[in-house]
Parts: C-alpha cells; sequence; structure tokens
C-alpha cells in the first residue's frame, strides 16, 4: 500500500504535466458537450500548435538557464517583413523563407548580444522584445497589410488528410527537435551549459556557441510561427504577437522545465501548451469574459507549478 | 550533569531506497569535550549531521539532549535546541557585513524599523572578541578569508547559545596557519563548556584536538574511545576494514620526453619556467592564496593569460580557452568539483562523457549511444565509481565517487597532460589511495600529470619534482627524494636566502 502510494507519486511527479492535461479534458468534457467534438479539438489544436512551436525554441534556451522575451516582437516582425515581401515580388515562398531567415537573424543577434557581449538574457531580449516591435511599426508605418489571397496561406489554413497545416508543423517540430535535445551533443552541451557552465566550459564545451544556437533556434521558430500565424489571419499585423513570450514560457514552465536551467524536455512543452489552450479554450466554451480569462490563467499557472513542486518533494 | 550540556544519539537507523545510511548508531558528546567522528565517505557521517540538524528524521532511534528525549523535526528547531553545524560550504551572505550576518534572522531583537547599526556594530564586535577574533564588524564577509568567514560562523552560532558545536571538516580549506588559528579557538570553546563534534579527513588532527572518537564505516560505529587509546593507523584501518600499510603506495618514476613547458611572462625576473615529461608527476607546493589554482586555470585557458608561455610537445601554442586546451590534449581536474567540475544534476554517464561527445558524434550530430555507455561503464569500473549506474545524477553520490567521475572526464578524451588541482581534498582515505595508486598507474602509462596540492606529505610522496611557488612565482624547482617539508615550506613562505 505505503509501496504503491510512493510511486504513485513518483509518476505522478515525472507526468504531472500529462495528468493535469488528463483531468482537464475529463473536466472540460462533462462541462461542455461542445468540447469533445472534432471541430472543437482542431481549433484548440491548431491554436496551440503556435504557442507550442515557440515552446520548443524557449525550451532550449531556459534549458541554458536563459530566457527570451523577444519571441512576441519576433512573430509580428518576421509576419511583417514575410509579407512585405509577398507584396513586392508575389512570390509567396519566397516571403516565407525571408520570414524564416529574419527569425534566425534577429535570433542570432540576441545570441551575440548574450553570448559575445555577456549581457543577461533578460536584459538582452527585453532590449530584443522593443527593437523588433519597434521595427514591425517602422517595415509598416503602423499598419497592417492585408492579403486574401495566395499560396502562403496553405501553412495557415491548409488540411493534410484531415489535419491542419500547422499541426501537422508543430509535430515535426516537436519530434525533431526532441530528438535533437535528447541524441545529439548539441543537445547534452545545452543540458551542461544551463546545469553547471562553468563546469561545461572547463570540460572544453564552447559555452558561447551553444547558447548562441540556442537563441538562433528559439528565433527561427520564432519566425516559423510568424508565418503560421500571418497565413491563418491572411495580414501581417505590427502590433500581433504581444505577450505571446508569456505564454510560450508559461507552456515551458508548466511542463515542467526548471527556470534554472539544467533540466526539461521538449515534449512537456508540448503538454504545457495543450494545457493552456484547453484552458482557454475551456473558459471560452464556458462563455468566461477574456478580462477574467486572463486574471484566472495566472492563477492557474501558479496553482500548476505549486502543485508540480509538492509532488517533486513527495518523491 | 545537568549542568554540562550533553547530547547523545541512541540506536539511531535510517534508510535510503537501496542503503541502510545508518545501522544502530549511538554517539554521544558532551560539555568541555571535542568528539571527533571519522568514517569513509558514504560512511553515514552526513546522514548523521542531516538528523542532528533536522534535515533528515531517523528511521528509529532516539535523540537525548540534556537528559530529555527531543524531536528535531527541522532545522529551525535544531537552533532552538543548541545544536549549531558549521558547514564545510559557508552559508553566509557574502555581499553583507559581518554584523549583519551574525544577526541575520534575528534582527528582532534590536526591535522593529530601521535596525540600529552603529549598536548591531558594537554588539558584533563585543561578541566576536568574546571568541578571540578581532575582526570589523562593518566588512562585507566577501572580503574575508575563508578563515574569517569560519570564525565569524563559529560567533553566529555561539551568539545564538550554542551549546553543541558540529563542525563538517572546517580545515578542508585552511592553510596550516588558519588552522592553527582555529583550533586554539577550538580548545578555547571547549573550555568555556561548549560540546564539539569534529568531523575531519585528516587523521592527523584528531590527536591534537580530540577528546574521544568515533569511526563509522557502512553506517555502523566500528570504535569509540579516548583518542590517548588508539594510534592512527587502528584508525585508518577500522575505517577502512583493511590495513594500509602505508599512506602512499610507492612509486616508480618513468620519466619520458619533456611535453608541456610553461615560460614565467617577460619581465618576471624571480619565476622559473615549469617542464613537465610524459610519465612523470610534477607537484605545485605553496600556501593557499599563492596562486597555484589561477597559475592552472591561465594554462589551459580558463582565465585570461597574463602572457605566459606554453609550448606542448615544444611547438609554442596559444591557448584561449579550456576547448582549445582540450585539443592540445590538456585537462584539469578542478579544485572545487561541485561548482567547476560536474553538472551535478545531470547523470554519471553525461558527465562522463562530456568531454568526448565529439568523438561519439556521426555526420549529423547524432550521439553513438553505445560508443557513450561502453566508454563510460569502462571508467566507471576501472576507477572503481560507487553507483547503482551510470544513469544516476551525480549528486546523489559521495564526494569521493564525484572525484573519480571528474578524473574520468579526461581519461575518457585520453589526454596526455592532466592537471589535478587538490584531486583528494575533502574525500575519505580509501579513496585517496584509490586516487593515488591511479596516478601512479596513469603516470606509469606515460602521461604528464601536475599534482596541485596542499597536503605536503601527498605532494612529496606522489610527486617526482616540485615546483614551490609564492606570490605568483615558481620560485623553487625542488627533487621531492632529496628535499624536506620544512624546505618546502621555507620557499612557500618566502624565505629564498636560506644561510
Amino acid at each position: 500500500m505505503n509501496l504503491s502510494y510512493s510511486s504513485l507519486t513518483r509518476l505522478l511527479s515525472r507526468y504531472g504535466s500529462i495528468v493535469m492535461l488528463a483531468v482537464l479534458i475529463v473536466l472540460m468534457s462533462f462541462t461542455s458537450k461542445e468540447f469533445l467534438t472534432v471541430h472543437n479539438l482542431t481549433n484548440v489544436v491548431r491554436q496551440v500548435s503556435i504557442f507550442a512551436i515557440i515552446g520548443t525554441g524557449m525550451t532550449f534556451v531556459i534549458i541554458t538557464a536563459g530566457i527570451d522575451l523577444s519571441v512576441g516582437s519576433l512573430l509580428a516582425l518576421t509576419s511583417c517583413v514575410a509579407m512585405t515581401v509577398i507584396d513586392e515580388t508575389g512570390i509567396d515562398y519566397l516571403g516565407v523563407l525571408v520570414g524564416l531567415v529574419i527569425g534566425a537573424l534577429a535570433g542570432a543577434a540576441n545570441g551575440v548580444v548574450i553570448a559575445r557581449f555577456k549581457v543577461p538574457p533578460f536584459i538582452a531580449t527585453l532590449a530584443g522584445l522593443t527593437v523588433y516591435r519597434g521595427s514591425s511599426l517602422v517595415i509598416t508605418n503602423g499598419l497592417p497589410i492585408i492579403k486574401l489571397e495566395g499560396s502562403f496561406r496553405f501553412i495557415g489554413s491548409g488540411m493534410i488528410g484531415g489535419i491542419p497545416v500547422p499541426v501537422i508543423i508543430m509535430i515535426i517540430v516537436v519530434v525533431v527537435m526532441q530528438i535533437v535535445l535528447s541524441r545529439t551533443a548539441f543537445g547534452a552541451y545545452v543540458y551542461a551549459v544551463g546545469g553547471n557552465e562553468e563546469a561545461a566550459r572547463l570540460s572544453g564545451i564552447k559555452v558561447g556557441w551553444i547558447k548562441f544556437w540556442s537563441y538562433v533556434l528559439c528565433g527561427f521558430l520564432a519566425g516559423m510561427s510568424g508565418m503560421i500565424l500571418m497565413a491563418r489571419l491572411s495580414s501581417a499585423q505590427p502590433a500581433v504577437g504581444e505577450g505571446f513570450e508569456l505564454d510560450a514560457i508559461a507552456a515551458v514552465v508548466l511542463g515542467g522545465t526548471s527556470l534554472m536551467g539544467g533540466r526539461g524536455a521538449v515534449w512537456s512543452t508540448l503538454i504545457g501548451a495543450l494545457v493552456i489552450g484547453i484552458l482557454n479554450n475551456g473558459m471560452n466554451l464556458m462563455g468566461v469574459h477574456t478580462h477574467y480569462q486572463l486574471v484566472a490563467k495566472g492563477f492557474l499557472i501558479v496553482l500548476a507549478v505549486l502543485l508540480d513542486d509538492y509532488l517533486k518533494k513527495r518523491r | 550533569m545537568n549542568s554540562s550540556p550533553h547530547l547523545a544519539l541512541n540506536h539511531i537507523s535510517k534508510a535510503f531506497p537501496g542503503v541502510q545510511a545508518l545501522n544502530d548508531v549511538s554517539f554521544d558528546v558532551q560539555g568541555g569535550e571535542v568528539h571527533a567522528l571519522i568514517g569513509e565517505n558514504g560512511a553515514g557521517k552526513s546522514t548523521l549531521l542531516k538528523i542532528l540538524s533536522g534535515a533528515h528524521q531517523a528511521d528509529s532511534g532516539t535523540i537525548v539532549i540534556n537528559g530529555e528525549e527531543t524531536l528535531i523535526e527541522d532545522p529551525r528547531a535544531a537552533r532552538q535546541k543548541g545544536i549549531a553545524i558549521i558547514y564545510q560550504e559557508l552559508t553566509l551572505v557574502p555581499w553583507l557585513s559581518t554584523a549583519h550576518n551574525l544577526y541575520l534572522g534575528r534582527e528582532r531583537q534590536f526591535g522593529r524599523g530601521l535596525l540600529p547599526i552603529q549598536h548591531m556594530n558594537a554588539m558584533a564586535r563585543e561578541e566576536l572578541e568574546k571568541i578571540g577574533i578581532h575582526l570589523d564588524p562593518t566588512v562585507p564577509v566577501a572580503e574575508l578569508g575563508v578563515a574569517e568567514q569560519q570564525m565569524v560562523e563559529i560567533a553566529r552560532a555561539l551568539c545564538e547559545n550554542a551549546q553543541f558545536l558540529l563542525m563538517d571538516e572546517p580545515t578542508a580549506s585552511l592553510t596550516d596557519r588558519e588552522i592553527e588559528i582555529l583550533f586554539e579557538r577550538i580548545l578555547a570553546l571547549r573550555k568555556a563548556g561548549v560540546a564539539i563534534v569534529y568531523i575531519s579527513h585528516r587523521l592527523e588532527e584528531i590527536p591534537r584536538i580530540a577528546d574521544r572518537v568515533t569511526v563509522l564505516r557502512d553506517g555502523a560505529v566500528v570504535h569509540t574511545g579516548p583518542v590517548s587509546e588508539v594510534t592512527m593507523s587502528d584508525l585508518i584501518s577500522k575505517m577502512v576494514g583493511r590495513p594500509i600499510s602505508s599512506h602512499f603506495p610507492p612509486r616508480t618514476p618513468a620519466k619520458g620526453r619533456e611535453i608541456l613547458k610553461v615560460e614565467p611572462p617577460a619581465g618576471s625576473f624571480r619565476s622559473r619556467p615549469v617542464t613537465v615529461h610524459t610519465g612523470e608527476v610534477v607537484g605545485l607546493a605553496g600556501l593557499v592564496g599563492s596562486g597555484r589554482t589561477e597559475w592552472a586555470w591561465r594554462v589551459i585557458g580558463a582565465a585570461p593569460s597574463t602572457g605566459e608561455h606554453v609550448f606542448v610537445d615544444g611547438k609554442p601554442v596559444h591557448i584561449t580557452s579550456p576547448s582549445k586546451a582540450r585539443e592540445l590534449g590538456i585537462g584539469m581536474v578542478p579544485e572545487n568539483r561541485k561548482d567547476h567540475g560536474l553538472v551535478l544534476m545531470r547523470t554519471v554517464r553525461e558527465n562522463v562523457s562530456m568531454t568526448i561527445l565529439d568523438r561519439l558524434v556521426n555526420w549529423c550530430g547524432f550521439i553513438n549511444l553505445n560508443g557513450q555507455s561502453q566508454s563510460c561503464s569502462y571508467y566507471v569500473d576501472r576507477l572503481g565509481i560507487r553507483c547503482s549506474s551510470d544513469s544516476v545524477e551525480c549528486n546523489t553520490l559521495s564526494g569521493g565517487n564525484q572525484q573519480k567521475v571528474v578524473l574520468a572526464k579526461w581519461l575518457v578524451r585520453d589526454c596526455p597532460i592532466i592537471i589535478m588541482d587538490e584531486p583528494t581534498r575533502g574525500i575519505d582515505v580509501g579513496t585517496k589511495f584509490d586516487m593515488y595508486n591511479l596516478i601512479n598507474e596513469l603516470s606509469q602509462g606515460g602521461k604528464a600529470i601536475i599534482l596541485i596540492s596542499s597536503d605536503l606529505p601527498e605532494l612529496m610522496s606522489m610527486s617526482d619534482r616540485i615546483y614551490v611557488m609564492h606570490n605568483g612565482d615558481f620560485v623553487a624547482e625542488l627533487d621531492s627524494r632529496k628535499t624536506s617539508q620544512e624546505e618546502v615550506m621555507h620557499f612557500a613562505f618566502g624565505y629564498f636566502n636560506r644561510t
């Protein structure tokens, strides 16, 4: 009895986020009969895909004991640049390609400031947040660029075999990045740098490069989300993505990745993103006003992290 | 009996998943006594300390304080009952003043609102003088030496009216002179009626400082008695359960070609070049703070160079980072294994293979998991690293085993040059002996080893040549078979013109 109880708590603490998700799903399916419909669930997962993709990059950064606050602004910048390119050239895939490159370059800029000039990640990416937001306003003159036609829209609203394209992209990103994190030398170095930077450095690991590439990856994936969002909205808006960095960080933390670095996984961030997505959806279905939703979400995040902590201590 | 403090543990047992950490341990200490507690790493000393500090609860057995059976639920309760622990790692707040640190958490005694700083400083000065320490209480503790910080810890414990002072390896990072001062203070405290439990790996300290000694082995008490009734070799054989004929295994030098040479910066007149040959162990002697660690960090590019010229295999090299040093075949086992040697929250396997991942990957960066686990388990076996599997986190290992993991990192890389900074600090006698055998094996296998150690007998027995550092300069080069401890210390203290 005692043994099974302790092994239960151990299981709970390791897969706490999954349990949370399961409980949430069960709860929702009882409260709302709309919830368990294919239509609704497809909607939820499509919404989640953006946060899960940003969250994947954020997971790498957070495991190195860093943070990237600039991803929300980067979403706007990449979509504004991409849409401008599409507008000017009429070549859709070129615009998307440029958007992804801009994301990676902006991430590289963050990475250089952090790894080369040793500016704390919080400050460096806070600066990035305003620079990228400002740049998107400059590029668009503060006005949205709307384009209702074009093949680029496929990545936002297309379907392959009944599954929305953003969801397919998300699954590919999560699977590939989880493998990168757990099976490649780069992934091992990411854990080492976050777990003990000095030990990693003295072991001959090029700590600066590992951090740099983590931010590049984070920027690139933010760009990818930017492209999806642009395609779904059929427009680029300089004000889009505000506060997305916080949802991405929340997804990472809800998944159980430590903000102190050295621990975490990509798949658990996906779970975290799903928890947030279902929470949003559930409150919508129950008709909770969005203002109250924000308040409730904040409380729930703290609650979830406290629960996770409690379970870890019980181990 | 009631007037003198008395602390007793009766039949304490404590198990963790997979290990019986303590098994029916009885132990006591009374006022005016120093009771030494010794044992290998993993013998149960730290568990015992944690039970006394309230961090862990015993599974069975009782704790009796001054004749009264008590429970120690948490660290706060331990403090209230007069138990204070001075840990190896100091627990002071570095950028607060000494006075602030002394009264940390107990500022209420100065009333609510703003702290009366001057009054507090005056009181702090008084407390410090009481135990014979002359320190300016306004100085941030970060600016004090380690020994002074330790004194502040002790003063803090005492002004909380501690009756029982538990010291965990207090001399581990002290110089000989600081140790003298510490011993003087401990003896004064003993005279004042404080009950002291003294945990140390330095056996030679025991007869000087302790009245009684208890030996723990595998979680059980194997010996308790007056220090005067046992010899050092008795204690050693009790700790490890097998007799060690001599502290140090014999060395057969196997000196080969010169593989590393470090010339001092231009304009440094007193310092001499350091050379190391394959198959040779070169010792670096010096007082703590003489700059040996800093020199080693500069050599491997972990700290900015001050202009040393480094030659590997006779060729001049420019080492700007530890990764460059690694390419050139220089590895370092750092002094502070927890902060600089290991990623504690990652597994043994991940830590050991950290230095060779670049060799274990295929063209697209995937780690060869078979190769990783094979090379890791080979060294786990060879170094005798005690862990249930190599996929446990390093923070579950004892200090000695952690040290072996750090060494394994460089052996697995097969670095021809290894710098070991205090490789035996804070590890038990048995593991020390393992480490000495390893050093011998490695050098016989052709490795060039630079050994930095503050333990002079160790340094003299383990190395072939010794360089003595004083104030950042290598002031002497000595043949370890021909020199004496006195001669080494002479140079280390900076007396060069010996008559």
